[in-house]
């Protein structure tokens, strides 16, 4: 007959391995939950691109449109940043225009480094109402690459664009910003 | 505790620094969040007291910005928190009929990394650079790119705390699940065991994605990563979405424990039975699931589309039933009982009122185009005080005065409870209700000075604080005054009181439970 001793030893026996696999599972969860804050990050990106939120356009080219839509005409404002810590001016130099969706349109922005070193800048886009970023189409921009300005440079860098005539009937204005951040500085020899 | 031990200096240390035994280990929560509770509770003060008129009167806008955000880091890591597991660890294993934790050993070092936690984040304040000043949320990039040097350490003391967060709510579930004793069926399980088993959940979904901002925000600041820097091709929001996906289910964190006690304090001084408690059950549940999809209510005025405001309000209002479901219950579980008044159900009734006023403010703060208008504002800030302090830190107050006599074999001084309780209750409704009014009114929060139209309430604002301030040094002297004296308490304390940790002595022998609880009525029988 078993003892009371040694029934006790068991189920302690057994609430001790319980306990083991309830910890390895609780384990795993939580570190799934770490994994998963960084697996938010791209998966945030790829939602802001599909959805065309946050005001994203693309950093690569695209292909022209097949089709004009002469019916209505879209007004294009221009727009520039600089972020405080870059010692550059970039302005547009037409401040707005009017387009047809689906036809292509280029535009220039001038940028200056006042600076006496050389430095290298990002330009990033951003488009106003957020839904339009999606319909706003880049063939050619000075933001897919980094723009390096010697000393005093100042250089006209183009933007080719076409608006999707997909966009929705009931956008009439679309605001392209760009804001230009430092990325790097030469010092002078 | 054991009576064979020696009793030097040094032998008191130990026991205190080696001891893997629930009940001394929810002391050492207890005690921690206490003094924590004071520290953090000293910065408001502060706070307040610059805040008594316009001007700078007493320390630069610096200073201010630290203890800001020091006072919230503290109040929720160092004191809800580590309060609630106290409250956890002492009476999970005495409510399921159980020797111990899951894991004692483990139990011990989720406690002792908090000390060290804190240390390393008060440390901040005396580093070169000072401090950190970018509010408990620490959004980026006021602190990834213009951060103190003293950032890193803060964000090394949150995943200490996270850890052990972390590690205390796997011991949690793993000791409901394996550890109740045959009495205990999932159908008796009491409701305060529920709502920590529930909790201990949020925790671990959330908890570890805190842990991944942060680290992601170390990055950010010393490994040329770019989560949040636009120049980088990262975005600020971002930070926003992974601070506020743990954020939320956070504060959930904080009020399920406080919900499961109330629960449990109410129908005692009722002297009948929970009303609903399969729905009480289930709307603990609710609330913890639905608690991750509100996130973006935090974000309403960042430009999110319509879209997304609209989905989150819908989900956000829809928390208010289950919780609204909770309130209609306890009051019901009241109606027509047999009611008395001792402290521990005055801080519960008014819990009731008082969280449910915090659950209003929080009703209006989620309708987007109203929210436009209180965002950053004293509304948010009279919201979330009413819901912490009149929610969470009430319904501790009614936990701690509940349990103590069975922790400490004494009943504690009804009087020195009562004059706490309507001291609190007074100088809580003063500080915080007029902040209602300011906000409306349009004063920012977390701001230094401010602009002459709010001077007024203000002043009553300091006014009631340093009333409720000074009201917790009467807490402080009950429970030490209970410790070492007091009418001695029976085993079941309280002439409603229902469950297993009211068939063990008070105070609670160190030991309790050692043979199953089942086998123990048995051998008591024959």
């Amino acid at each position: 007959m078993k003892t009371k001793k040694t029934t006790k030893t068991k189920n302690t026996q057994a609430k001790k391995q319980q306990n083991k696999k309830t910890l390895i599972i609780l384990l795993i969860l939580a570190v799934f939950m770490f994994a998963f804050s960084f697996i938010l990050v791209p998966f945030y990106n790829v939602l802001c691109n599909v959805l065309g939120l946050n005001g994203k356009t693309g950093s690569v080219s695209q292909k022209s449109s097949r089709v004009i839509d002469k019916s209505r005409k879209i007004k294009i404002e221009f727009f520039s940043t600089i972020n405080p810590k870059l010692p550059w001016d970039l302005s547009p130099n037409k401040k707005q225009m009017e387009v047809y969706p689906g036809e292509n349109m280029k535009t220039f922005y001038t940028a200056i480094n006042h600076s006496d070193k050389t430095i290298t800048a990002q330009a990033v886009p951003s488009v106003t109402p957020g839904i339009a970023s999606k319909y706003f189409k880049k063939i050619e921009c000075f933001c897919f690459k980094q723009q390096t300005l010697k000393p005093h440079q100042k250089i006209e860098m183009p933007v080719i664009f076409y608006i999707d005539p997909q966009l929705p009937k009931a956008i009439h204005e679309i605001t392209l910003s760009y804001t230009m951040y430092k990325v790097s500085v030469t010092e002078k020899e | 505790m054991t009576q064979h031990h020696p009793k030097t200096f040094i032998t008191y240390c130990t026991r205190w620094l080696y001891t893997t035994n629930h009940k001394d280990i929810g002391t050492l929560y207890l005690w921690l969040s206490c003094i924590l509770f004071f520290f953090a509770g000293s910065f408001a003060l502060l706070i307040r007291a610059e805040l008594f008129e316009p001007g700078m009167q007493l320390m630069r806008p610096e200073f201010y910005n630290q203890l800001v955000t020091l006072h919230g880091l503290i109040m929720i890591f160092g004191v809800i928190m580590p309060a609630f597991a106290g409250l956890a660890n002492w009476q999970i294993p005495l409510m399921i009929g159980a020797p111990d934790m899951a894991f004692p050993r483990l139990n011990n070092w989720s406690f002792w990394l908090l000390p060290f936690a804190f240390i390393l984040l008060i440390s901040t304040l005396f580093m070169k650079g000072d401090g950190p000043n970018f509010g408990w949320t620490m959004y980026a990039p006021l602190s990834t790119t213009f951060g103190p040097p003293s950032t890193d350490f803060v964000i090394f003391a949150i995943h200490l705390m996270g850890i052990s967060s972390i590690l205390a709510g796997i011991n949690i579930i793993a000791t409901i699940i394996n550890m109740r004793c045959k009495e205990i069926t999932w159908k008796k399980l009491p409701i305060f065991i529920w709502s920590w088993l529930i909790t201990a959940f949020l925790l671990l979904g959330a908890m570890p994605v805190l842990a991944g901002t942060v680290t992601m925000m170390l990055m950010d600041r010393h490994f040329g990563t770019s989560f949040f820097n636009a120049a980088g091709g990262g975005d600020p929001l971002l930070y926003q979405h992974l601070f506020w996906f743990f954020g939320h289910p956070e504060v959930y964190i904080l009020i399920l424990p406080a919900f499961g006690v109330i629960s449990e304090v109410i129908p005692t001084f009722s002297r009948k039975a929970l009303f609903g408690r399969t729905a009480m059950i289930y709307a603990i549940v609710a609330i913890a699931l639905l608690s991750y999809i509100v996130w973006v209510h935090h974000m309403f005025t960042t430009g999110v589309p319509l879209t997304a405001q609209l989905i989150f309000m819908y989900t956000t209002m829809l928390i208010a039933v289950p919780t609204g479901i909770k309130v209609f219950n306890w009051t019901a579980t009241m109606f027509k009982g047999s009611l008395s008044f001792e402290t521990p159900m005055l801080f519960s009734i008014s819990f009731i009122f008082l969280f449910t006023i915090g659950g209003f403010s929080g009703l209006m703060l989620s309708i987007v185009p109203a929210d436009f208008q209180y965002q950053d504002t004293y509304f948010v800030v009279a919201h979330l005080h009413y819901v912490l302090i009149s929610g969470s830190l009430f319904a501790l107050f009614a936990a701690i005065y509940y349990w103590i006599p069975k922790w400490t074999g004494h009943m504690y001084s009804e009087k020195l409870g009562q004059w706490h309780f309507w001291l609190s209750i007074i100088g809580f409704n003063i500080t915080f209700f007029p902040m209602h009014f300011l906000g409306l009114a349009g004063m920012p929060r977390r701001i230094p000075d401010y602009a002459l139209q709010f001077a007024d309430f203000n002043m009553v604002a300091t006014i009631g604080a340093f009333i409720f301030g000074f009201a917790q040094v009467l807490f402080l002297i009950m429970v030490i005054k209970t410790i070492h004296s007091g009418k001695k308490a029976t085993a079941k304390v309280w002439e409603g009181a229902q469950g297993l940790e009211w068939t063990v002595p008070s105070p609670a022998p160190y030991h309790t439970f050692m043979e199953s609880h089942h086998e123990n009525q048995k051998n008591h029988q024959n």
